[in-house]
């Protein structure tokens, strides 16, 4: 019916947005676009819906749209292709990504103080080929995805061996060890998320994995089809990259051979829920000490050109308590896995120098980098 | 609504079981309905302006149960998702609205004249009263469903129609994009203004897509008759006032409902009516007259007597906290309104408040004087319709029994006398 209404009166009033959606979206595109949808049905309201109904965020620019699938990029490329190269600092409709998941070429990381760096993580995410997203699959979509999941994990061994844990069946035991690990994704909260349908039919298919070591975890159809996680205490950066590179490399296999690869394109890398994400998927990050340096004026300047990002330690939409950040980079498209993990190991290392430095009351102005 | 996996062109490829939702904790009266079969049957349908199915039902499988209330986990998303979906929406139907059936006609009584009494309901216990309602404009779909330019007409022809209003109803419409602070500090304190819905049973159906773009609240200068626009509904029309004087708050409704109905009809837009669902709404618990009148009440010692459910129950009447339907009531103050809304008229379902209230205060002067209430405890009140069948029922059985009983015991003694 929404058609039958001429595109001015269908637009969306954006005039209190801050998002990238609503600074690229005009009522030209809008009309151009309206009437398009991908073989999957979804269309140019479902992609901006997220972005309409949440006008900005105080912490953080948010992206204000999202992809139902692997062809909204292709149909909706008027739209996404000047939302990613704003996201992804210039990136262009002719660039090409590079995906690198050969652990061997990260120098050093072996070696981040642990009196500073608690915590040391690596994530992406992954979308399986064939099936709708997030916010546009159906409950039959989303279970496949969840079996093949469960299928695939299953038959991985060694240090990977691990075990599933749906939502649904979940005992009050095992939700209580998940939360103590740090492990358990709980039902989005964020409105982000749930105006573009990511809630839907919760906790249907939804599910965790990680293995007996609890160093390596699976989510499974929560913002992404799959989001992967290393992780350990203390600041071996190393360490947690080879084995997320491993268990990804090896899991991508599992997938291929069941027929299903990843959605991946030699443009936009690995192609994900949120445009954000696009390219590596990849947030690599430190929960580190820094309150001096936290405190200097020249903070953020630094981080930017470290080509870093901080957040607190509850995640996204959260402030730093006590001191403590959350580091990671700030890239996903456009530098390769082991470039960005190389930013996170060379930038904390830094950081946690300048640190030390102001303990001692000494000067950084020496320290400061260039912009990478 | 329109996104996410209601328009999914490939769920179909999708068998049955592997699409019907896992409805195992779950406790709505869409739950309670829908099985696989009918689900089978329904998943292919739209209607003409394309809502399905899995829209319907989405609000119910995303929340399982409600504490206080027991909800009824589907919507419709325009006039024809009660014909298309009749399968699943008659039962569900006729589960909450007390048996009432496919086949059965619904009156609608807006003359308040009609009401007996209820000009004097003790203001010492009765705070306040209010009426309200909702409305459908024929011609565009409904809020879980309808795009940004419906959205945006509605507001257009209501702004108009509620502008020409003089007299008692002369009032200002607020839009809610551009109200100004002063402004908003003044709805809240008048108890007037909504507010983006929270409740994950109104998010779930797509019902704040878009906020506030085209929502609105309208009231007359005297603040006693007030319209909400685009909210669950097209149109909530309320008519409230401090104390007790239903009689006086249900005449204003009235006028002013018919007023504003008489200026849609005109532009060609009247309300979605008909004489099977009444006035259609965006939920099915609220078909019918789509009337909750009721009064915030103290009742302090009748709400903690152990009798207080049933005697709600026999009133036909319902409880909730003072903030409305999800919460709970604070200080021994009651919401006390009609349970109904279907099979019987507004006049009628007012009338059962204004009777009711007026007993139950009653009753908790007799408590604070420490005397008993058992002789005033009422008989159930039925629906009008079904207390006819009801009696039918009982006397042709009676008579049946009454008429074998007589036969066999008349049999048995003849063939005793026989046998002597």
């Amino acid at each position: 019916m929404k058609m039958k209404f001429s595109s001015d009166k269908e637009y969306p009033d954006l005039s209190k947005h801050n998002n990238h959606m609503a600074k690229v979206l005009t009522q030209a595109m809008y009309e151009k676009l309206r009437s398009k949808q991908t073989p999957s049905g979804f269309t140019l309201d479902d992609v901006i819906q997220t972005g309409v109904d949440n006008p900005g965020h105080p912490f953080i620019m948010t992206v204000g749209c999202v992809a139902g699938d692997e062809e909204t990029y292709e149909v909706f490329k008027e739209l996404l292709d000047p939302v990613i190269e704003d996201r992804h600092g210039g990136y262009k409709p002719s660039d090409k990504h590079k995906t690198d998941l050969n652990s061997d070429n990260l120098k050093g990381g072996d070696d981040l103080d642990p009196k500073y760096v608690l915590s040391t993580r690596v994530r992406t995410g992954r979308s399986v080929r064939g099936f709708c997203l997030p916010p546009h699959c159906s409950r039959g979509e989303r279970r496949a995805v969840e079996e093949l999941s469960i299928e695939a994990l299953a038959s991985l061994s060694g240090d990977l061996k691990g075990k599933y844990y749906a939502l649904k069946d979940m005992t009050e035991a095992e939700q209580q060890q998940l939360i103590d690990d740090h492990f358990l994704f709980d039902k989005p909260v964020s409105p982000l998320l749930l105006s573009a349908g990511m809630g839907r039919d919760w906790p249907d298919a939804r599910g965790i994995w990680h293995n007996d070591n609890k160093t390596f975890l699976v989510w499974v159809n929560e913002e992404d089809h799959l989001r992967v996680i290393s992780m350990e205490k203390g600041g071996n950066m190393k360490e947690v990259f080879k084995r997320f590179c491993n268990g990804l490399t090896k899991i991508e296999e599992l997938f291929k051979e069941r027929k299903h690869p990843f959605m991946w394109n030699e443009h936009l890398g690995y192609v994900l829920t949120c445009p954000s994400n696009l390219g590596t998927g990849l947030r690599a990050g430190v929960h580190v000490k820094l309150p001096k340096i936290s405190k200097n004026e020249e903070f953020e300047d630094i981080l930017k050109k470290l080509r870093l990002q901080k957040r607190g330690t509850g995640g996204v939409d959260t402030a730093a308590e006590g001191g403590i950040f959350d580091i990671s980079n700030a890239d996903r498209l456009g530098f390769s896995e082991v470039e960005l993990v190389q930013m996170v190991v060379d930038g904390v290392k830094l950081l946690v120098e300048m640190e030390k430095r102001l303990e001692k009351n000494k000067s950084i102005k020496d320290l400061i980098p260039a912009q990478k | 609504m329109p996104f996410g996996n209601t328009h999914n062109n490939f769920k179909l490829n999708y068998k049955v079981e592997e699409e019907y939702p896992n409805l195992s904790k779950h406790n709505n009266h869409m739950a309670k309905v829908l099985t696989k079969e009918i689900y089978g049957k329904l998943r292919d349908k739209q209607t003409p302006s394309g809502y399905t199915l899995d829209d319907v039902i989405q609000t119910g499988v995303d929340n399982p149960g409600h504490p206080f209330i027991m909800t009824v986990g589907c919507v419709a998303g325009d006039e024809e998702s009660y014909e298309v979906f009749k399968d699943l929406l008659d039962p569900i139907i006729s589960d909450r609205h007390g048996g009432y059936k496919p086949t059965d006609k619904h009156k609608t009584d807006l003359n308040f004249e009609n009401l007996k009494g209820g000009d004097d309901l003790d203001p010492n216990y009765v705070l306040s009263s209010r009426v309200r309602t909702g409305r459908s404009i024929k011609g565009f779909t409904l809020p879980p469903h309808n795009s940004r330019g419906e959205r945006r007409l509605i507001e257009k022809l209501s702004v108009e129609a509620l502008t020409s209003l003089d007299g008692e109803f002369k009032g200002k419409y607020y839009p809610l994009k551009s109200m100004t602070d002063a402004e908003q500090e003044q709805l809240i304190n008048d108890h007037f203004l909504f507010d983006k819905p929270v409740s994950p049973l109104l998010t779930c159906a797509g019902m704040a897509r878009d906020w506030p773009d085209a929502r609105g609240i309208w009231h007359n200068d005297n603040k006693t008759f007030l319209v909400w626009v685009n909210e669950e509904d097209h149109l909530r029309v309320i008519s409230m006032q401090q104390g007790g004087n239903m009689r006086e708050v249900f005449r204003r409704f009235c006028v002013g409902l018919q007023k504003i109905e008489e200026i849609f009809k005109k532009h060609n837009h009247g309300f979605m009516w008909n004489e099977h669902l009444g006035f259609i709404l965006t939920c099915p618990s609220n078909l019918g007259t789509g009337l909750r009148g009721g009064v915030h009440v103290k009742l302090p010692k009748l709400s903690t007597h152990a009798k207080f459910e049933e005697i709600l129950t026999r009133l036909r009447l319902q409880k909730r906290g003072t903030g409305g339907v999800d919460t709970a009531s604070v200080g021994g103050v009651f919401d006390i309104s009609n349970a109904d809304r279907l099979g019987s008229s507004e006049v009628y379902q007012v009338q059962l408040v204004v009777d009711g209230v007026k007993l139950m205060v009653e009753m908790e002067k007799k408590l604070e004087k420490g005397e008993s209430i058992d002789s005033m405890i009422p008989s159930q009140k039925i629906l009008f319709l079904s207390f006819i069948l009801f009696h039918v029922l009982l006397c042709w059985l009676v008579t049946s029994w009454a008429y074998l009983a007589d036969v066999s015991i008349t049999y048995f003694l003849l063939k005793k006398s026989n046998n002597n």
